[in-house]
C-alpha cells in the first residue's frame, strides 16, 4: 500500500475523461459518483486486452483461448472474495448489478421462503432497487413490507426494527450500508445483531459503501450482500451477489439455461454446483475482467486511504456549502456516520434548474429523486441536488462547485 | 442557444409568480400526470362552458421551465374554444418563452402541462361528445408529445 499522499497525487492522470472539456470549453468537474464513477486506463485497457487477445466463451471449450478467458473470469471471482473478505469463492455470483442481485434474492430465495403473513423489513432511505423487488414479492405472497423509519438527522430509528422483530413474523431485513442520497452509514452491527438474536436473515445493499470504504463481509455476518462494479471504477453491467452458503443451498435457480445445469433430460434437469447454478447463459466475461482490474486499482490505493481522502473532501465541502446563504444540506453532520454524498436544496430553486445552470460551468451533479422517492416523501421534497465524491475529486473542484452556485443565486436573484 | 440562456427574466418571473396557479373546485374536468424521471408533477383543472374553456388552473411541483410553461399554456387556453385548444401545439408554448431549441433532456419539463391539458380535453370530450373523431387523435397526440 502506498502512502495516502503519493496515492492521490497522480490519480487524475489515469482517468482520460477528466481531461475533457464540456459545454463552453469548461474543464469537467465530475461530482456524480454515487450514480456511476469514471474509469481509469487500467480498466479500459483490461477490457480492450480481453477482446483483442483472449475473447472466447468460458467453462466448456478446451482450446487455448477458452482456457485463458475462463482463467481471467474465475480469477476475478477470487479477487472479489478477497476484496470483500469472504472465505468461500463459491458463494460469489456474478450478476448485472445490485438491482439484479436483489431481484435474484427476491425471486430465488423469496419465492421459496416467504409465505402469507410473513414480514420483510426495509428502510425509508433505500434505493428503489431495495424496495420494489420486495413489494413485488410481498404482494405476490400476501406478505407484508414494513419500513424502519429515519429521524431528522438522516439516521435509522432502530426501535422500529425492534417493534417488527417482536411480532415473530419477520423473515428478512434488507438495508443499505450507505444511503445513496444522504450518505448515512447504517449501524449494520446493531441491525444484524438484533436480527441474529431473532433468527432473521439480513440482506445488505453495499452499492454505495463498497467503493468507498473497507467492507468485511465475514465480519458483518449478514446473509446476502450485493454491490455493483460501475460505482467502483469498473464497467457497467457487472455486479456481485454474495450469499452465505447455508442459505444459498436452500435457494431455487433464478434463470434457467446453459451453464447452470448438470444434466438436462426431456422432462427434468439437475443443477450445476454453486455458484454456477445461478449464472445461466454466457456471462458478461469482458466486464468481469474489467471489474478485476478495478479491484486491483482500488486495492493498490488502499480502501482506508480512499475513505480518509473522502472524509477530508466531504468535511471541506460541508463546511463550504453550509456558508452558502439559503442552502439546505440534508443528513447528519457527523462525518464518521456519512460517506462522500451530499444532498442539498438551494433556496426555492428547483434542483433541475440548479443542475442546469452549473452544468454551464462544466459541473456535473445529479438532480432529482435519486431513485429514492420514499425518502423524498419522508424529507417532504420533490427532489434534491446531489454532489458525490470519489478518489479523483479535489478541494479545487469543491471550490468550483461553490462558485457555480453563486451563478445560480445571480440568475434566480436570491 | 446556450443552456444558461433559457433562464431569462420571463422564465424566472413565471416560476416565482406562476399565473393561473391553484385549483378550481367546480371544475368540469381535471387531469394529473408526472414525469417519472424527474418527478415534475402537474394537475390541470378546467371549467368548460359553451364549448369554451371558461376557466383553467394548474398546480403541482416542477422546475422553473415546467412552471413557466404551465403558466403560459393556461394563459393561451383560457377563454378559447375547445377546437382551438385542441390545436395548441408544442411550438405555441415553446415560442412564447423563446424555448424553441430547448435541449431534449428538458423538453419533457416544458411540455408536461401540454400533455396534461391534451389528456384532460380527451377525457372531457370522450365523456361529452360521443363519437367525436378528434378524440382518438387527441389521445394519440398527447401520448406522443415527447
Amino acid at each position: 500500500m502506498q502512502s495516502a499522499q503519493t496515492a492521490f497525487e497522480n490519480i487524475r492522470k489515469d482517468f482520460p475523461i477528466l481531461e475533457r472539456k464540456v459545454r463552453d470549453n469548461k474543464t469537467l468537474v465530475y461530482l456524480d459518483n454515487a450514480s456511476t464513477t469514471q474509469k481509469p486506463n487500467q480498466v479500459i485497457d483490461a477490457i480492450n486486452d480481453y477482446y483483442k487477445n483472449h475473447n472466447a466463451n468460458i467453462h466448456r471449450a478446451v482450446y487455448a483461448l477458452a482456457e485463458e478467458a475462463t482463467e481471467l473470469y474465475e480469477k476475478t471471482r477470487d479477487k472479489v472474495a478477497n476484496f470483500i473478505n469472504v472465505p468461500n469463492r463459491d458463494e460469489i455470483i456474478f450478476v448485472r448489478g445490485t438491482t439484479e442481485a436483489i431481484n435474484l434474492v427476491a425471486y430465488a430465495w423469496g419465492r421459496t421462503h416467504i409465505n402469507e403473513g410473513d414480514i420483510i423489513v426495509t428502510t425509508e432511505y433505500e434505493h428503489h432497487s431495495n424496495i420494489v423487488p420486495w413489494q413485488l414479492l410481498t404482494q405476490e405472497k400476501g406478505a407484508k413490507l414494513e419500513y424502519i423509519g429515519m429521524d431528522d438527522n438522516g439516521e435509522l430509528i432502530l426501535e422500529d426494527l425492534d417493534k417488527y422483530l417482536a411480532t415473530g413474523k419477520v423473515k428478512l431485513v434488507a438495508f443499505s450500508l450507505m444511503s445513496n442520497v444522504l450518505g448515512t452509514i447504517s449501524d449494520s452491527e446493531a441491525i444484524i445483531s438484533k436480527c441474529k438474536e431473532a433468527g432473521v436473515l439480513t440482506l445488505i445493499d453495499g452499492a454505495q459503501a463498497v467503493p468507498h470504504m473497507k467492507v468485511d463481509v465475514e465480519k458483518l455476518d449478514c446473509d446476502f450482500f450485493a454491490f455493483s462494479g460501475h460505482k467502483m471504477l469498473g464497467p457497467t453491467g457487472i455486479g456481485i451477489l454474495w450469499v452465505k452458503k447455508a442459505v444459498l443451498e436452500t435457494m431455487s435457480p433464478f434463470h434457467g439455461g446453459g451453464d447452470m445445469i448438470r444434466e438436462v433430460h426431456k422432462y427434468e434437469t439437475t443443477w450445476n454446483d454453486l455458484p454456477y447454478k445461478f449464472e445461466a447463459g454466457t456471462p458478461n466475461i469482458a466486464d468481469v475482467v474489467g471489474l478485476g482490474a478495478a479491484i486491483d486499482y482500488l486495492t493498490k490505493i488502499g480502501m482506508e486511504n480512499i475513505r480518509e481522502h473522502e472524509i477530508e473532501l466531504t468535511k471541506y465541502a460541508l463546511e463550504k456549502l453550509s456558508q452558502v446563504k439559503g442552502l439546505h444540506i440534508y443528513g447528519t453532520k457527523d462525518i464518521s456516520k456519512r460517506g462522500g454524498v451530499i444532498s442539498f436544496n438551494f433556496a426555492d430553486v428547483h434542483p433541475h434548474d440548479v443542475a442546469q445552470i452549473i452544468d454551464e460551468e462544466g459541473i456535473a451533479v445529479r438532480s432529482g429523486h435519486h431513485c429514492a422517492q420514499v425518502l423524498m416523501e419522508r424529507l417532504n421534497v420533490a427532489a434534491t441536488s446531489r454532489a458525490s465524491f470519489y478518489i479523483y475529486n479535489t478541494k479545487e473542484e469543491v471550490d468550483k462547485l461553490i462558485n457555480s452556485l453563486n451563478k445560480v443565486a445571480e440568475v434566480f436573484k436570491l | 442557444m446556450s443552456n444558461a440562456d433559457i433562464y431569462h427574466e420571463m422564465i424566472i418571473d413565471y416560476s416565482r409568480n406562476p399565473v393561473n396557479y391553484g385549483k378550481l373546485e367546480d371544475h368540469d374536468v381535471t387531469y394529473h400526470d408526472s414525469n417519472p424521471l424527474c418527478g415534475d408533477s402537474i394537475d390541470i383543472d378546467m371549467k368548460i362552458d359553451d364549448n369554451k374553456v371558461s376557466d383553467i388552473k394548474f398546480h403541482g411541483k416542477g422546475c422553473a421551465i415546467c412552471m413557466a410553461c404551465s403558466s403560459v399554456l393556461t394563459e393561451i387556453a383560457k377563454g378559447k374554444d375547445l377546437d382551438e385548444v385542441k390545436n395548441i401545439s408544442k411550438n405555441d408554448v415553446l415560442s412564447e418563452l423563446g424555448l424553441e431549441n430547448l435541449q431534449a433532456v428538458r423538453i419533457k419539463c416544458a411540455l408536461l402541462s401540454l400533455k396534461v391539458l391534451k389528456y384532460a380535453l380527451y377525457s372531457y370530450l370522450g365523456k361529452h361528445l360521443e363519437g367525436d373523431q378528434d378524440v382518438d387523435k387527441l389521445k394519440e397526440e398527447a401520448a406522443n408529445l415527447y
